[in-house]
């Protein structure tokens, strides 16, 4: 049984470590991007200089061949799902008995004039920050196009080296698609603060060619020139599934696939950034390019995969498996704010939905938790500058705990380091004014409160 | 150009560096100038008060550089640039100040009369001298490089505390751990012992440093010590069953509460300069598994040394006054061959009870047995100094040779920019042997991973002091439990995603390694914990 893996990155390799954890079967792994895999969530730190590639590389080059898991790095051009074979842009060749498509996203191009110049460039690939590197030394301005999360860190990089840098962003206000109104302003106010040159409200119209095929100025929509020698485009990203358009696979904007990642070929998987599921869960989205999904469903497709071939139907078999990856959460940091979220924060609420927000007076830190006015139960946590528990708020959001609950214990999900300031009475206080209440804080959140919560013990608070 | 645009904010190359860093720099440059100067014998004119003025040049360039490189900007991590500067990469000024110190070194271990150290009848003279007034003034006597050592030694922490100080400033528990060090390096380390010294003036010389304990302070239990502190009355007395209380009973209490870390990145001096001075070449440790394996080989090959040449020096110290002491050789050897077994057997009995043993018990009961063989050989074999045929006085030359100067001291210290800053720490230190069997297997400490969150991205593990892959935890939702964590925090601080926390808690002690998987494939698809 031989399966392949196309694509290295967080989805094929959790696969590929699963399906050895779960069978003896050949595994090849195939990339055309680097040798092994790297954390593309680390690249704005090599060009920061916080760490080099090989530090982004979450396992050592060993791994590979004491897991038997065999590297191919070379680009597919074509799969051939009648043959089950993939052919490489060298004209080889390689056959598979489960194929697995984990090949990611590519960074949005929206037709802009210019966008295919030199100097010109998403954030993506380890490739791309090759680029940016080699348009790095004497830089005088970059401009970075699309205010999401990789065009945040695209600033901070280039900030981090003196490069003077103009943020366009198309919406009033920073990711207010996905921060409420407060986050989004706090954000803006720290770009700023940071000194990058943040332009809210505005787009690209063109990018110009100074003449020999490389960049030298972007017109945005307002009419203004502004002169750069690179310009970061960071408007989104979407599947990289251009090269599987003549392979029979049922597409939309990503490879369709059923809940156990199944495709519309058989033997061929999907798992990752490339997906777009036919039925999400309830309040998910068909295609969510973030790092976690990838990893739930490279875990369960290896399930799948497994349970899928005819040498495991035997008693003690390994049982397919559902995805459902659960509660949504996810976390960013900007420049130096960090982010977390769990559950359903939204930033146009329905009125259903009400907030409690408090916001420390230096306007660097917030928590934020949202409850259902009807069912008073927890929907969600919004967090800058404040870390919080993971299991702790998950297990409140699964049992749709009462917010008055979450709050008395609210100590249960702090997550900062020791010694540092914790602001549970603050954020009670806010709900009390809110609502006229007079709750109390009723736990410390040592350690031992936490996991004996966490066990199911002493769910409700003590007192 | 632009209001908003203010490139200044950014510390990543030298070239960013404002005036006042620069000048900060300038201020320190001149502080080593005149003590260089000093050494070379240059006549200079009232050196007391050019003691002075150096040593405030090196603190206070060191603070107005700080000052210059991180007030201007927001609080957060400031790790831009690191691998991009040639003195935190491994480059050529690494190469340059790794070498000077190491000179350093050598000179301070095996040649101080070449920093100026003089004799019974040659006064100091160069570098040395350059500190008499201020020894006189502390302790009542001349300098010596030890002496010239520790002042620059507490200079050090003190001025680069600041510096990581303000580096974290958004960081409490870096700030309140900082000043922890700086505190019992001036106090405990430095001005304490020399005050004790100048009143007890009268008696014959013995450690005075209350927080520094066997092994570290490997020879606390060395004849001529014991002997000395049995001379120092009621204080020496004090300081004997101090130092044996620390060992045995402060130090296992307050690692099973809090972890090593109460000592190694609280409290301890070596702990302290890495801290501090070291920080800025922490990235270098090496995070490879090999280096994992070599670790554990030569740390507790140096413990098992430091306890068999411990046990030998008694030996021959309890035989040359055999009939004088409470004890006597025989019954001090048999004594502790029982204490090693009794303790190796509890280890050995419930290793079930302990996650992380199966892997090491080999080499823990292996250590365990080597010692109570050294020991019943060396009862068998031996007269007052011959210790399985060797001497005693030759086994601890040589321990003081390799492990106390040449492994603490000169690669310990003099490597910081090629190979990070708790060389000695990781590989080397005794005390840090012990204390990590106990946090592995008997503590409250872990640092606990937040769920799902971890990115994979690597800051944690490239930020770890001791070269702990702390993201191969992480990133698998495994709580941290590692000998070699020095709880310094870093780890924590370093990553962006708010995944690690340092935490005490006794609930599930024994479960503290357990592999929680971030995702559990069950029947409910995907879940956490
Ligand atoms: C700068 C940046 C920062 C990010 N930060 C975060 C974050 O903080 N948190 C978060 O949750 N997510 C983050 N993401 C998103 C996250 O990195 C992705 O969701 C995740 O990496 C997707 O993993 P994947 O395995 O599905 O695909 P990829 O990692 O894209 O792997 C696919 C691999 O397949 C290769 N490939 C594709 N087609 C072919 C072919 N035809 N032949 C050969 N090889 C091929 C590609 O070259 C690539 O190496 C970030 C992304 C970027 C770019
Ligand atoms: S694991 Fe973390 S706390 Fe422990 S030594 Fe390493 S960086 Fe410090
Ligand atoms: S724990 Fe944090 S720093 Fe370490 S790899 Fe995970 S996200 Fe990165």
């Amino acid at each position: 049984m031989h399966v392949v893996i196309l694509g290295n990155g967080i989805s094929g390799i959790t696969a590929a470590r699963f399906v050895r954890k779960l069978s003896d079967y050949q595994i090849t792994v195939v990339s055309s991007e680097t040798d092994h895999f790297f954390s593309r969530t680390a690249l704005m730190y090599i060009y920061m200089g916080h760490m080099r590639f090989q530090d982004t590389q979450p396992y050592e080059p060993q791994f590979w061949k004491k897991n038997r898991i065999d590297l191919k790095r070379a680009r597919v051009e074509r799969l051939d799902a009648g043959s089950k074979t993939l052919h490489f842009d060298s004209g080889e060749t390689l056959a598979y008995d489960k194929l697995l498509l984990a090949t990611g996203s590519k960074s949005n191009k929206f037709g802009w004039p210019g966008q295919d110049l030199k100097g010109v460039s998403g954030l993506y690939h380890y490739q791309d920050l090759e680029t940016m590197e080699a348009y790095s030394p004497g830089l005088k301005r970059a401009v970075i196009v699309g205010g999401g999360l990789i065009g945040i860190e695209m600033a901070e990089m280039f900030h981090s080296r003196h490069i003077p840098v103009t943020f366009l962003v198309r919406e009033t206000s920073y990711w207010d698609g996905i921060l409420p109104a407060e986050e989004s302003q706090m954000i803006n106010r720290h770009i700023r603060e940071n000194g990058i040159d943040l332009r809210l409200q505005t787009g690209l119209k063109e990018i110009e060619d100074d003449g020999t095929g490389r960049v030298c100025a972007v017109i945005t929509d307002k009419g203004e020139r502004i002169e750069c020698g690179y310009v970061g485009l960071t408007a989104g990203v979407s599947p990289n599934i251009d090269f599987l358009k003549d392979s029979g696979l049922e597409t939309n904007r990503g490879i369709l696939v059923n809940e156990y990642l199944q495709t519309s070929l058989p033997d061929v998987f999907a798992a990752g950034d490339c997906v777009e599921l036919r039925q999400p869960q309830p309040g998910r989205r068909a295609i969510e390019a973030v790092w976690y999904t990838g990893r739930m469903m490279g875990e369960t497709v290896a399930y799948n995969i497994v349970a899928d071939t005819a040498v495991n139907r035997q008693p003690s078999t390994i049982n397919r498996q559902r995805y459902n990856p659960g509660i949504w959460f996810n976390s960013a940091k900007f420049i130096d704010i960090e982010y977390q979220v769990y559950g359903d924060i939204q930033a146009r609420a329905p009125e259903s939905h009400v907030s409690i927000y408090w916001e420390h007076p230096e306007g660097r830190k917030s928590v934020r938790i949202v409850y259902d006015k009807n069912t008073s139960s927890v929907l969600g946590f919004n967090l800058m500058g404040v870390r919080y528990r993971h299991e702790v708020c998950n297990k409140w959001l699964r049992e749709k705990t009462p917010v008055e609950t979450v709050l008395q214990n609210l100590a249960l999900a702090n997550f900062d380091p020791e010694f540092f300031k914790t602001y549970e009475k603050e954020v009670i206080a806010v709900y009390n004014r809110q609502s006229g209440r007079n709750l109390a804080s009723k736990r410390q959140g040592r350690l031992d409160e936490v996991i004996q919560f966490l066990k199911g013990r002493a769910v409700e608070s003590r007192g | 150009m632009n209001a908003h645009n203010d490139t200044s904010l950014s510390i990543a190359q030298p070239h960013g560096l404002r005036l006042s860093a620069k000048v900060g720099l300038g201020l320190v440059g001149l502080g080593l100038l005149l003590i260089t100067a000093a050494w070379f014998g240059a006549k200079l004119p009232a050196a007391p008060g050019l003691l002075a003025v150096s040593l405030i040049l090196l603190a206070a360039g060191t603070v107005i550089h700080a000052r210059g490189l991180y007030l201007h900007l927001p609080e957060g991590i400031k790790n831009n640039g690191v691998w991009l500067r040639s003195i935190s990469s491994k480059g050529a000024v690494a190469w340059l100040i790794g070498i000077v110190l190491t000179g350093f070194y050598v000179l301070l271990y095996w040649f101080p009369q070449y920093l100026g150290l003089g004799s019974k009848d040659v006064p100091n003279s160069g570098l040395v001298a350059f500190f008499d007034p201020l020894s006189r003034l502390l302790n009542g006597n001349p300098a010596s490089q030890w002496f010239v050592y520790g002042t620059l030694y507490t200079v050090a922490i003190l001025a680069m505390g600041y510096k990581f100080i303000l580096k974290y400033r958004h960081n409490r528990y870096q700030v309140v751990r900082t000043i922890s060090v700086m505190f019992f390096q001036t106090g405990f380390a430095f001005l304490i012992p020399e005050l004790l010294e100048r009143l007890n003036s009268g008696k014959p010389y013995f450690d005075k440093d209350l927080k520094n304990m066997w092994p570290l302070n490997y020879d606390f239990f060395f004849d001529w010590h014991l002997g000395n502190l049995l001379k120092g009355g009621n204080f020496g007395l004090f300081m004997l069953i101090f130092g044996v209380a620390m060992i045995f009973l402060i130090s296992p209490i307050l690692t099973y509460f809090y972890g090593k870390r109460w000592y190694c990145s609280w409290v301890c001096g070596c702990g302290g300069l890495a801290e501090t001075a070291g920080d800025p070449f922490r990235q270098l440790s090496d995070k490879s598994l090999n280096a994992w394996k070599i670790e554990r080989w030569l740390i507790h090959s140096v413990l098992v040394f430091v306890t068999l040449m411990t046990v030998a020096v008694i030996y021959s110290y309890l035989a040359q006054n055999d009939g004088k002491l409470w004890i006597g050789k025989d019954a001090f050897a048999w004594g502790t061959a029982a204490f090693f077994l009794v303790a190796g057997g509890l280890v050995f009995a419930f290793r079930k009870r302990f996650e992380g043993l199966k892997d090491q018990t080999a080499w823990l009961v292996g250590g365990v047995s080597v010692i109570i063989g050294g020991i019943l050989l060396i009862n068998t074999f031996s007269d007052a100094k011959h210790i399985l045929f060797i001497n005693s006085f030759e086994l601890r030359k040589v321990y003081g040779f390799l492990i106390g100067a040449a492994f603490s001291g000169v690669v310990g210290v003099g490597f910081y920019p090629l190979m990070g800053s708790r060389v000695w720490c990781r590989f080397g230190c005794p005390m840090a042997a012990i204390l990590g069997l106990q946090q592995k297997f008997f503590s409250r400490f872990r640092i606990t991973t937040n769920g799902g969150q971890c990115i994979s991205c690597g800051n944690c593990s490239t930020y770890c002091e001791m070269g702990i892959d702390v993201r191969a935890y992480a990133q698998r939702g495994q709580n941290v439990v590692r000998a070699s964590c020095v709880g310094c925090g870093i780890c924590a601080a370093v990553c962006p995603r708010g995944v690690l926390k340092l935490e005490n808690g006794s609930t599930d002690l024994s479960a503290r390694t357990d592999e929680t998987r971030t995702i559990r494939i069950g029947k409910e698809g995907v879940s956490l914990l």
